[in-house]
């Protein structure tokens, strides 16, 4: 019985640790995308960035990062938020500049300012991609939090890292199993939820 | 208009629009893109700019707008010098049609059309009653399309809503890129004819931006020819370009067909009508054949007892037949007043006569026209034109 709760409780911790950090990456991404999508420039240096944070190991970035904010949540949100960057914010550049350019001169022609045409015009129609980019985040750090046990972060991970700890002993190999189908599972409930988020808040316009 | 005419209509009337010496000029760009142009808009008539591409017509009538800023120069609508208001303020006032209608893909055709007056702060009531009327306008039936989205809808159809949300605030000024550059023809005709159609109602001041000349003598009041730098090469009348082409360039644009073209911008009812002898069925064949022993032309009508033509009967025919009820050949076709001269070419090639037949209101006879009487009407208005020109060339 107890052992359901602890599960349940892991389940739950995990799901809110990524579903929190995306939200933050998604804020992030998108106020950078919006700043840097109109000039070439920008937009490359800003991915590059984004790459270059996700090309470290996490294992590694964990680790450096326990010194500086020390144990638990705070290392753990940092580095899932850092890892979600990338997809979001090249899913925002992507989508904002795609626009038709006839469409944002229409939207020009009959007297929006700027503001207005991000607000009404660009992210409507670069939504879809952005919520692509979420999609691919969140499934990514779904897997990457299992990583967070290491540095007494939240989540299923706990349940890995002890698994495989008493490798040997009877339960072990079934423990790391549980964790790792259960993050599975939980990710792709997320993914099917993000889909329906989709439908409903894409204009019918422009769905496929 | 209907509830438009409020406190706000003097902002309705029709402006004039007076370009004087605008000139931009991008930087690193040796030649200027459009070089000191001066025209003046009349107000509530069609000035259509056509020259070939990347000539800087676009660019001088983004100006008007000033989605792009002039380097100098001024652009006065109505009187108001444009770099007075805030551009977005003016935008709202000038409605602005472009190619594929740019129409906002997310958003149902209600909203599109209700783009302006929305920004405007109507109320939602008035903006949806102005939806269903500029729907209606444009030859939409609003139940049926008022909530589908711009794929839903044909190239044409398209075209229509973009028309429709450029005029939904009914601004003074209408601005047109191109817009029915990327449908196909027999749609573009009907596009043309609607504007024309609107034009007549609404009385707007429209400059319309297009590569097309034919498009331009169909559409234009006034024809502005620009060549390079958006240099006005000529501004006058399509009929007075077609006639005198001020230049070889110009010549060049017209085409070779300009006499061809001419056709289309006279109407039957400006040309005299010929005549020939007629006779109802019933009537005896004797009748008919003494009538035509009487004329030069051999050739007689036999129309039915609403006098709507039937068939062409020649005396050589008419030798042989015993009765006017199964004598002669049909009237292919025929032409009404309304009815330009090319049309009425066309059908008269079509008849074994060279003569068309132009019927009244009620489709009954009301003359003829014949090849003589087009080339007359067109060797005349070439020496009206030549003198014209002549004459405004002695002016100082």
């Amino acid at each position: 019985m107890d052992h359901r709760r602890q599960l349940l409780t892991d389940s739950y911790l995990h799901v809110s640790a990524v579903v929190q950090s995306v939200l933050i990456a998604t804020a992030v991404a998108v106020c950078l995308g919006i700043v840097v999508y109109r000039s070439p420039w920008g937009s490359a240096a800003a991915t590059a960035a984004a790459s270059i944070i996700l090309t470290v190991p996490s294992f590694a970035l964990l680790g450096l990062l326990i010194p500086v904010l020390g144990l638990g949540v705070r290392p753990t949100v940092t580095a899932l938020v850092l890892y979600a960057l990338l997809p979001i914010l090249r899913n925002t550049i992507l989508g904002l500049a795609s626009v038709d350019p006839a469409v944002s001169d229409a939207a020009r022609g009959v007297g929006m300012n700027r503001v207005r045409i991000l607000a009404r015009i660009e992210m409507p129609l670069a939504w879809p991609s952005i919520l692509a980019g979420v999609r691919i985040s969140t499934q990514m750090s779904m897997g990457i939090l299992a990583m967070a046990a290491y540095a007494k972060g939240p989540g299923l991970g706990n349940l890995i890292f002890t698994g495989l700890a008493r490798l040997g002993s009877p339960t072990a190999v079934p423990q790391a199993l549980s964790g790792t189908v259960l993050i599975i599972v939980l990710a792709l409930l997320l993914d099917a939820v993000l889909v329906g988020v989709g439908r409903l808040t894409t204009s019918r316009g422009i769905r496929d | 208009m209907t509830d438009t005419a409020t406190a706000d209509r003097t902002d309705h009337e029709p402006a004039e629009i007076v370009l004087d010496a605008v000139t931009k000029h991008y930087p690193g760009q040796r030649d200027p893109a459009v070089d000191r142009i001066s025209l003046t808009i009349p107000a509530g008539e069609i000035v259509v700019f056509v020259g070939p591409s990347g000539c800087g017509k676009t660019t001088t009538m983004r100006m008007i707008n000033r989605l792009i800023e002039p380097t100098s120069g001024t652009i006065a609508i109505a009187g108001r010098d444009v770099t007075a208001v805030n551009p977005d303020r003016l935008r709202r006032q000038i409605g602005y049609s472009i190619q594929q209608a740019g129409l906002f893909p997310h958003m149902t055709v209600a909203r599109n059309i209700a783009t302006v007056p929305g920004l405007l702060g109507w109320d939602r009531a008035r903006v949806r009653a102005r939806v269903d009327e500029m729907l209606n306008l444009v030859g939409l039936d609003p139940e049926t399309f008022r909530s589908r989205y711009p794929r839903q809808l044909s190239g044409g159809q398209q075209q229509r809503v973009g028309v429709a949300r450029a005029l939904a605030a009914d601004p003074p000024v209408l601005l047109m890129d191109e817009p029915f550059g990327a449908v196909d023809p027999i749609t573009r005709g009907l596009l043309q004819d609607e504007l024309l159609r609107l034009q007549t109602e609404l009385h707007k001041t429209i400059v319309f931006v297009t590569h097309d000349f034919n498009e331009a003598v169909k559409l234009g009041d006034r024809i502005a020819v620009l060549g390079n730098s958006s240099r006005v090469l000529q501004y006058d009348t399509p009929a007075a370009i077609l006639a005198g082409p001020a230049d070889e360039t110009v010549a060049g644009f017209v085409g070779a067909d300009a006499a061809l073209k001419q056709l289309t911008l006279v109407r039957v009812a400006d040309v005299e009508l010929g005549s020939c002898a007629t006779a109802a069925q019933d009537d005896p064949v004797d009748t008919l054949r003494a009538a035509l022993a009487t004329q030069e032309w051999k050739w007689g009508l036999i129309l039915d007892s609403d006098r709507r033509p039937l068939r062409w009967v020649s005396e050589h025919q008419l030798a042989q037949a015993h009765s006017l009820r199964d004598a002669g050949v049909p009237v292919t076709g025929t032409v009404t007043a309304d009815s330009t001269l090319q049309a009425a070419l066309e059908t008269l090639l079509a008849e074994s006569t060279a003569n068309a037949v132009v019927t009244g209101p009620r489709g009954e006879y009301a003359g003829l026209v014949a090849i003589d009487s087009l080339v007359a009407h067109l060797s005349r208005t070439r020496t009206e034109h030549r003198s014209a020109t002549v004459d405004s060339g002695d002016r100082p």
